[in-house]
C-alpha cells in the first residue's frame, strides 16, 4: 500500500481537473438509488419475516387471562389477521406509503409514536458513546502506533483487547455494582426529575454516565486497534520521510501527513458503527433498564407486537443504510482515490 | 487537535455531571414528600381501563378506580367496595347492589349507581369495552339504575361470580363523550380509588398521588412511583442503594443474598400460581376432532396416572424453588385456601411401575417400556428456554420417568412456540401454569371441554384438553351455586376429578419474593394477612397501608442506612474532585502544547 499510495497522490495531483459536475451527480445518483433499493427491500423482507416467526400474536396478548373464544375472535379480527395474508401485506404497504407503520398491539398507540418516543433516548445513550468511543480510540491509537511497542502501546493495547472482549452486558452490569451507590441505577430520569431545562439535563447526564461509559469502555478498542494498525501501515512510507527531510518536527509529520491518511480505513468504521447506533446498544439499555429502542424491540418481540416490530427494522435498516451512503460519500472527498475512479 | 478538542469537552461534560451528582441524589429526598417507589419490570400496554391487561395495568386500575366488590385482605374473601350492600333474588338471577353514598369522584362529583350501569352497559354494547374485561357481563340479560343508589343486574342464570367482577367502575361523565374506547384516555385520570394516575413516561415511571377525598380515607402518603426496572439484578442494587423502596420478582439466590442487609426487610408468601406439565390425553377440538399431534398412548389414564406418581413435588420445592414455594396438592393454589384441596399430590414411583406392570407395559432390554402397541414409550417434554423452572425440573422429570421406564426427550424453546403448541395439542408433556384469582371459575373453566379450541387450534385458551362429562357437570353446578359453602365443596370436589383424570400433574406453587426498605417504611399490609404478598395482590391494600417508619426488627441496625448515604455523597465528591483536576490539567496540557506548536509554525 505504502508503496503506490505515493504515486496516486501524484498523479492525481498532476492530472487535469476532472469533469467534477456529471460525475458527482451519478455517483450521488447511483448511491442513494442503491440505498433506496435497500430500503425497499426491506420492506418487503420486514412484513413476511415476521410473519414466519412462531407465535400467535393474540394468544400471546390474552395469556394468562380470562378471556371468551368470542372476544379471541373480536381481537383477531380488529388486529386484521382474518384477512388474507396477501390483503394484510397491501394494507401495510398502504399504510406505509401514508407514513403509518400500523397500530402496536402491546402498547395501545400507533407504532410510529412509539418508535419516535424511544428513538431519541437511544440516539442519545448510543450517540454520545460512540463519539466518545471514536475520539478516545482514534487518540489512542494514533499514540500507539506512533510509538509502537513503546509502554503506552504495550499497556493501552492489552487493556482496550480485555474490554473490547469483555461481554458489555457483564461490564454493565460490574459497573453498575462498583459505581450504583454514586450513580443512578436505571433509567433515563428520575421520577422527580425537575422540569426546568438545565436542571433536568444535568439529572439526565446523570443517569447517562454509566452506561455511556459501558457503551465506550465496550467500543473504544475496535477504533484503537483500528488506527493503530493503519498507522503502522503509513510509518515507513517514503511521504514520511520526506516530510522529515524538511525539517518539520516528529508531531508535524504525523499530525499532518501519517494521520489524515491512516484514518481513511477508520472514518469508514466509525460511519459504518454510527448506523448499528440505533441498534447497537440492546444489552446495555436491558442493563440500565435505559427507555430506548433496544428495550423496545425486546419488548415488541417478546409479545410478537408485528407493527412494532416491522417499524423498528424499517428505522433500523434506514439508519444504516443512510450511515453507508454517508460513509460513502465521505470517503470520495476525503479520499482522491475514489474520485479518479 | 480536533480529538483533543472533543476529549476536553468530554472531560467537562463528565465533570459537570460529577459536580452535580450529589445534588441530583439529594433533590428527590429534599422536597419532603412522602413517595412509595415500588420497581416494576413489566411495560405498561395502556391506561384505558377497558383495555389494559398487563399486570401492571390492571394493578393501576385497582388503585384508581373502585370496584363494586374487593378481596379481604385476610382471607380474600369478596367484601363491600362501592357496593355497600347487596341481595339476589329468590330465582337467583336478579341482583341488586347499594351503592354506598358519600363516595366521590376525583373531580369532585359524586359516584352513583348510574356510573356502574353505564360501566357495564358500555361493555355489554361496545365491543372496545369489552376488551379487557368483557368475559364478566356475558350471560347477563341487563344493568339498570333506578335510582342514584341502586343497581339491579339481571343475569340469564344464575352465577356464583357476581360478587367477584373485577371490573373498574368508570366515572360516565368523563366517558359518554368518548366515542373510541380503544383510545388512550387524557391524564390526570378521574377516578375513586386511593390513588390516581398523574404523570406517565412510557418505560421509565408512572406517577400516582394519594386521593384526599378516599372514601375509606386519605392514604398515609403522598405519591407512588412506581418506577421501570428492565433487569432485576440492577433493582436490587436500586433497592439497596435506596432508589427504590420496594420490589417484586426476586429470584431465591438474590433473596437470600438480601438477608445480610440491615436496611432492607424480606417478605414471600403464598403467590398465586400453580405450576404444571400438561399430559396430552389424545386431544380433541371444539367438535369433537382428533387434533395435534400427541403420542396416542396417552390416551390411556392409567399411564398418565403412573406418570404423575413418578413426579417428586418437594423435590422440586427444595432444589429448582430453594425452598420458596409449597408442595403440589390441590388445582387451586394454597394461597386462596378456602378454594384450596390441601391433599398432597402422592410421590410413589414403585407403585406407578407395578402400574404399568399390570397393565401390560413391558419393559424392554433398554429399560424403556413398550406401550400396548409394541412402541417403545418415548415422550417429549416441552419447556419455555430461559425459565428457570422448565430448565432445571425437566432434568428431574425426564431421569424420575426414566426410573419407571419412560423414555424422555426434553425441548427447551421459545415462549411463542410453547404457546402454539399447547394450544394447537401439539405435545406429549409440556410445562404450563395459570395465576389463579380469589375467585376460582376461570382456571377452573379452562378444564372444560368448552375451553378446546377449533380444528386450527385456535379460538380459545385450552390448557390440558380434559373434557369429563363429571368435571364439566360439577363446573356447571359451582358456577349456578350462590351458597358460598356448597359452592366451595364443589369446588374442591373438581380438583378430586382433576387427579384423577391425570391430564396435568402439578409441580408446586412458588412464592413470590419481595423486599422493602425496612429503614424507611413499616410493615405493609399483606394478603393473605399470614404468609401473603405486597405488590400484586387483589386489591390495593399493599400500597394503601404504606406508611413511613421503620420496620421493628430491622429498626437497630437501621442508622447503618444515613452512613450509607454519606459515602455515596463523599465518593461523589472525590470523583468530582478528581475528574475536575483532570479536566484542568488537560486543558492547561493541550492549550501549552498548542501554543509551543503555532511558535514554531
Amino acid at each position: 500500500m505504502t508503496d503506490f499510495l505515493a504515486p496516486v497522490e501524484e498523479s492525481i495531483a498532476e492530472a487535469p481537473p476532472p469533469s467534477r459536475g456529471g460525475g458527482v451527480v451519478r455517483y450521488l445518483l447511483a448511491k442513494v438509488g442503491g440505498a433506496v433499493m435497500s430500503v425497499l427491500m426491506v420492506v418487503v423482507l420486514g412484513f413476511f419475516l415476521f410473519r414466519v416467526m412462531p407465535g400467535d400474536p393474540v394468544s400471546i396478548m390474552t395469556r394468562g387471562r380470562p378471556v371468551s373464544g368470542a372476544q379471541l375472535a373480536e381481537l383477531r379480527g380488529r388486529l386484521g389477521f382474518d384477512k388474507p395474508l396477501l390483503v394484510q401485506f397491501w394494507d401495510y404497504l398502504v399504510g406505509l406509503v401514508h407514513g403509518d407503520f400500523g397500530q402496536s398491539y402491546a402498547f395501545n398507540a400507533p407504532a410510529g409514536q412509539i418508535i419516535g418516543e424511544r428513538l431519541g433516548p437511544t440516539v442519545l445513550l448510543s450517540g454520545t458513546a460512540a463519539v466518545l468511543a471514536a475520539a478516545l480510540g482514534l487518540w489512542l491509537g494514533a499514540k500507539t502506533g506512533w510509538h509502537r511497542n513503546g509502554p503506552l502501546d504495550r499497556g493501552s493495547s492489552g487493556v482496550a483487547l480485555v474490554f473490547w472482549s469483555i461481554p458489555p452486558w457483564w461490564l454493565g452490569v460490574v459497573l453498575l455494582m462498583v459505581a450504583g451507590g454514586v450513580f443512578p441505577t436505571g433509567g433515563m430520569q428520575s421520577p422527580d426529575s425537575p422540569s426546568a431545562f438545565f436542571p433536568h439535563a444535568v439529572d439526565v447526564a446523570h443517569h447517562m454516565v454509566l452506561p455511556v461509559l459501558t457503551l465506550v469502555l465496550a467500543l473504544y478498542g475496535q477504533y484503537q486497534l483500528v488506527m493503530r494498525a493503519s498507522l503502522v501501515e503509513e510509518m515507513n512510507a517514503d511521504y514520511l520521510t520526506t516530510a522529515r527531510a524538511k525539517g518539520l518536527r516528529d508531531e508535524l509529520v504525523r499530525k499532518r501527513h501519517a494521520l489524515p491518511n491512516a484514518l481513511l480505513p477508520t472514518a469508514t468504521l466509525v460511519f459504518l458503527h454510527l448506523g448499528m447506533v440505533v441498534s447497537g446498544a440492546i444489552t446495555v439499555e436491558a442493563v440500565y433498564s435505559w427507555p430506548g429502542l433496544g428495550q423496545l424491540t425486546a419488548e415488541a418481540l417478546a409479545a410478537k407486537d408485528l407493527p412494532l416490530l416491522q417499524g423498528i427494522f424499517i428505522v433500523l435498516v434506514i439508519a444504516v443504510v443512510v450511515m453507508n451512503l454517508f460513509a460513502d460519500l465521505l470517503l470520495r472527498v476525503l479520499d482522491p482515490r475514489v474520485r479518479a475512479s | 487537535m480536533l480529538v483533543r478538542r472533543r476529549l476536553a469537552g468530554a472531560g467537562a461534560v463528565v465533570a459537570l455531571v460529577a459536580v452535580a451528582s450529589p445534588w441530583v441524589a439529594g433533590s428527590a429526598q429534599a422536597q419532603g414528600e412522602k413517595v412509595l417507589r415500588a420497581g416494576v419490570t413489566q411495560e405498561l400496554d395502556s391506561l384505558n381501563p377497558f383495555i389494559t391487561i398487563t399486570r401492571v395495568g390492571t394493578d393501576l386500575t385497582r388503585l384508581t378506580y373502585e370496584y363494586l366488590t374487593t378481596y379481604d385482605p385476610k382471607d380474600y374473601k369478596p367484601v363491600p367496595g362501592l357496593a355497600e350492600k347487596w341481595e339476589t333474588s329468590a330465582d337467583k338471577l336478579t341482583w341488586t347492589f347499594t351503592i354506598r353514598s358519600g363516595v366521590k369522584w376525583s373531580d369532585g362529583r359524586p359516584v352513583t349507581a348510574g356510573d356502574a350501569a353505564f360501566t357495564f352497559s358500555t361493555m355489554m354494547s361496545n365491543k372496545d369495552a369489552a376488551t379487557a374485561n368483557g368475559n364478566f357481563v356475558q350471560g347477563w340479560d341487563s344493568v339498570t339504575a333506578p335510582d342514584d343508589r341502586t343497581l339491579v343486574i339481571r343475569t340469564k342464570q344464575p352465577r356464583s361470580t357476581m360478587l367477584a367482577l373485577d371490573v373498574p367502575i368508570v366515572p360516565k361523565h368523563v366517558w359518554e363523550k368518548v366515542t373510541d374506547f380503544k383510545a388512550e384516555p387524557p391524564l390526570p385520570l378521574v377516578g375513586s380509588g386511593p390513588f390516581l394516575v398523574q404523570d406517565y413516561k412510557a418505560a421509565q415511571f408512572i406517577k400516582l398521588t394519594a386521593n384526599r377525598d378516599y372514601w375509606r380515607g386519605a392514604p398515609k402518603i403522598d405519591g407512588l412511583d412506581f418506577v421501570y426496572y428492565k433487569n432485576v439484578d440492577a433493582e436490587v442494587q436500586a433497592l439497596k442503594k435506596g432508589d427504590i423502596d420496594l420490589m417484586s420478582r426476586l429470584v431465591p439466590a438474590q433473596y437470600d443474598a438480601l438477608k445480610g442487609d440491615p436496611n432492607v426487610r424480606l417478605n414471600t408468601g403464598a403467590g398465586r400460581r400453580l405450576n404444571e406439565i400438561l399430559i396430552n390425553p389424545g386431544a380433541t377440538s371444539a367438535d369433537d376432532r382428533p387434533i395435534g399431534d400427541g403420542n396416542p398412548a396417552l390416551k390411556d389414564v392409567r399411564l398418565r396416572k403412573a406418570i404423575a406418581l413418578s413426579i417428586d413435588s418437594k423435590a422440586l420445592v427444595d432444589k429448582v424453588w430453594g425452598g420458596y414455594a409449597q408442595e403440589a396438592a390441590g388445582y387451586i393454589p394454597p394461597g386462596f385456601s378456602e378454594f384450596h384441596w390441601p391433599e398432597k399430590q402422592k410421590f410413589d414411583p414403585a407403585a406407578a411401575n407395578r402400574m404399568l406392570d399390570e397393565a401390560g407395559y413391558a419393559k424392554g432390554a433398554d429399560g424403556v417400556r413398550a406401550d400396548l402397541q409394541g412402541k417403545p414409550l418415548r415422550l417429549r417434554l416441552l419447556g419455555h428456554a430461559g425459565t428457570n423452572l422448565d430448565e432445571q425440573a425437566s432434568k428431574y422429570v425426564t431421569s424420575w420417568l426414566k426410573d419407571i421406564g419412560i423414555a424422555v426427550e426434553p425441548q427447551m424453546v421459545a415462549d411463542q412456540k410453547v404457546n402454539d403448541a399447547t394450544t394447537g395439542a401439539n405435545f406429549d408433556l409440556a410445562f404450563s401454569g395459570w395465576s389463579a384469582n380469589p375467585d376460582p371459575d376461570y382456571v377452573l373453566s379452562l378444564q372444560t371441554c368448552g375451553a378446546r379450541p377449533n380444528a386450527d387450534g385456535k379460538g380459545a385458551t385450552p390448557d390440558s384438553f380434559l373434557c369429563d362429562p363429571e368435571y364439566d357437570r360439577l363446573y356447571t353446578e359451582q358456577l349456578q351455586e350462590t351458597d358460598r359453602g356448597k359452592r366451595v365443596e364443589l369446588v374442591k370436589k373438581m380438583q378430586q376429578v382433576l387427579a384423577d383424570r391425570a391430564t396435568l400433574v402439578l409441580l408446586g406453587y412458588d412464592n413470590p419474593l419481595e423486599a422493602y426498605r425496612a429503614d424507611r417504611w413499616a410493615p405493609f399490609q399483606t394478603q393473605p394477612v399470614d404468609g401473603g404478598v405486597i405488590m400484586n395482590q387483589q386489591g390495593y391494600w399493599g400500597y394503601y397501608s404504606a406508611e413511613r417508619g421503620r420496620s421493628t426488627d430491622a429498626a437497630a441496625s437501621a442508622s447503618a442506612g444515613g452512613d450509607g448515604g454519606n459515602t455515596g455523597l463523599i465518593i461523589g465528591v472525590v470523583v468530582a474532585g478528581v475528574v475536575v483536576v483532570g479536566g484542568v490539567v488537560l486543558l492547561v496540557g493541550r492549550s501549552r502544547r498548542r501554543g509551543a506548536a503555532d511558535e514554531r509554525e
